[in-house]
């Protein structure tokens, strides 16, 4: 589904990819670890065309991302559901209207989004902070937002960069079985972190980077 | 499409009440602009009022020899009457002149005695010439004092011309009026530049503390319009506020002018406010609405690169 050849990233005096090739299979559940400025999220920002490699293609399916139009790339995006470490949730847009604004994105109708926002809510367990804005919850719930957010269009690829790194160990238990369970319902997931604990937890497919490349990948090394 | 619209507008009404003192400021800011470009309006109008009364002071007068015939004093006002130079010209005859003198001079007997004793009357007639620009009356002059066909026969009937008496005080009132007319465009100009410069920065502060925002909605899969749509309905919505405010504002403050400043000014502003209302508003709401949303549109676009 997704296959990084050959990626390499420079900045002026740093080496944030080097020479990456990578491959993720549909349905799959890839963990990358790594200690801060590894690369972990310079690697899940290319599949999203939000930062663009020194050398090196990326694709997605059979598409090379990096080579999209304006509107492809927004097509893209539509594609994939993404989960960051703060959360990006739009602050002046109650929990409501964050999902029902990635549901606009893609042309959902006013009657899908009227039904379809309460029942995500309920699925993280928000029902009852409809009308809240993201400032009036807690990191926890934040998060849970930002995950019903990145599941409402159904995406074939979830992207959660860090999703527990502001996170209690309670919440970020809740948040790993929240994305175990949208991997069990088919939905491919990368998730990067540095905590061990939650790649023990996950029990998937661990892929860790140090200092831009990758020196294990345990789907190999099986 | 138009569910897009819809949406569209209706998230920049809510951007607009939930932006609180941010959205207050942008308006203030705008309210600020449009004062300075209604305050020009209202000051090129003074100006040009003031201008054209100066304008219409100037003239040249034709003096006749006494006797001369009247119709070839009307054939040479036709004929200048046919040079596209010439605004007006109107015709004193000798009585008229007589009688407008005397009129004059009701109060000085011993002039009047004199003219009594002499009888008959002292005075010629005279045409009165104005022309559609200062700086034309000189090439009227010369076109009496020339031997063009059209006033052939007419210099021996010609007294004097007062053009060449008056000559300095018309060209320096012709330079003053074009030095005041480039210098108000020159204001003018700044001021709006400036006026636009600082609108323009402002709209730009608040969509920056809105540019994580920016990247999360693109991120989030919304298409450029749908990210940048908002931010420019807030910007109608500030020039909407901001023309009302505006014209509000000057409301009182021409009244003021009306009734305290109209015999320095020469002109009463609040006449001038009420009766042209509708081409001020029509300038003020278009600027308005065009400057939030242009000041919006390139603002935005800084953060929508991907």
């Amino acid at each position: 589904m997704i296959y990084f050849n050959n990626v390499s990233k420079f900045y002026k005096d740093a080496t944030a990819l080097d020479n990456v090739t990578l491959t993720v299979v549909a349905g799959e559940f890839v963990s990358i670890v790594g200690h801060s400025g590894a690369g972990k999220t310079t690697l899940t920002k290319m599949i999203l065309a939000d930062e663009n490699p020194t050398e090196g293609t990326v694709f997605f399916e059979s598409i090379n991302v990096h080579n999209l139009k304006n509107n492809d790339l927004t097509k893209l995006r539509q594609r994939i559901g993404v989960v960051f470490q703060d959360f990006k949730l739009l602050p002046n847009k109650t929990a409501y209207e964050n999902i029902a604004f990635a549901m606009e994105a893609v042309g959902k109708t006013d009657e899908e989004i009227a039904s379809d926002v309460p029942h995500v809510l309920e699925l993280v367990d928000l029902s009852h902070r409809l009308q809240h804005f993201p400032g009036q919850m807690s990191g926890g719930e934040q998060q849970r937002l930002a995950i019903a957010r990145a599941i409402i269009n159904q995406p074939e690829l979830i992207i959660a960069d860090e999703p527990t790194g502001n996170l209690d160990p309670i919440n970020t238990h809740e948040i790993v079985q929240i994305l175990k369970k949208i991997n069990d319902l088919g939905t491919t997931v990368i998730l990067t972190t540095h905590n061990r604990a939650v790649i023990d937890s996950v029990g998937k497919r661990v892929v860790t980077m140090e200092r831009g490349k990758i020196i294990r990948d345990s789907k190999h090394n099986k | 499409m138009m569910t897009e619209l819809k949406r569209i507008i209706k998230a920049g009404f809510i951007n607009f009440t939930r932006g609180g003192l941010v959205s207050f400021a942008a308006v203030l800011v705008v309210t600020i602009t449009l004062s300075v470009i209604t305050f020009i309006v209202l000051l090129q109008a003074v100006l040009y009022f003031s201008l054209d009364q100066i304008k219409d002071k100037v003239d040249v007068t034709i003096y006749f020899t006494v006797g001369a015939p009247e119709v070839k004093i009307i054939l040479l006002k036709d004929s200048l009457l046919k040079l596209p130079e010439v605004k007006d010209v109107t015709y004193t005859s000798a009585e008229e002149a007589l009688k407008l003198f005397r009129e004059r001079h009701k109060n000085d007997y011993s002039t009047i005695a004199a003219l009594d004793e002499i009888g008959t009357n002292p005075l010629g007639a005279y045409l009165n010439v104005k022309a559609k620009e200062i700086s034309q009356y000189e090439s009227i002059a010369n076109f009496m004092k020339g031997d063009n066909a059209l006033v052939l026969g007419a210099e021996s009937i010609i007294d004097k011309i007062n053009y060449h008496q008056n000559k300095l005080v018309i060209d320096r009132l012709n330079a003053i009026i074009a030095g005041a007319q480039k210098l108000g465009f020159l204001i003018t100009l700044l001021s709006i530049v400036i006026a636009i410069i600082i609108t323009f920065n402002t709209i730009r502060l608040t969509i920056f503390v809105a540019r994580e925002e920016i990247g999360v909605m693109r991120l989030v899969g919304a298409s450029k319009m749908r990210v940048r749509g908002p931010f420019m309905i807030e910007g109608v919505i500030y020039g909407i506020i901001a023309t009302f405010a505006t014209l509000i504002l000057f409301w009182p403050a021409t009244a003021y002018f009306g009734r305290n400043m109209t015999d320095f000014l020469g002109l009463n502003l609040y006449d001038y406010y009420t009766s042209n209302f509708l081409q001020i508003f029509a300038i003020i709401l278009s600027s308005g609405i065009l400057l939030g949303v242009f000041s919006s549109f390139l603002a935005v676009r800084k953060y929508l690169n991907k």
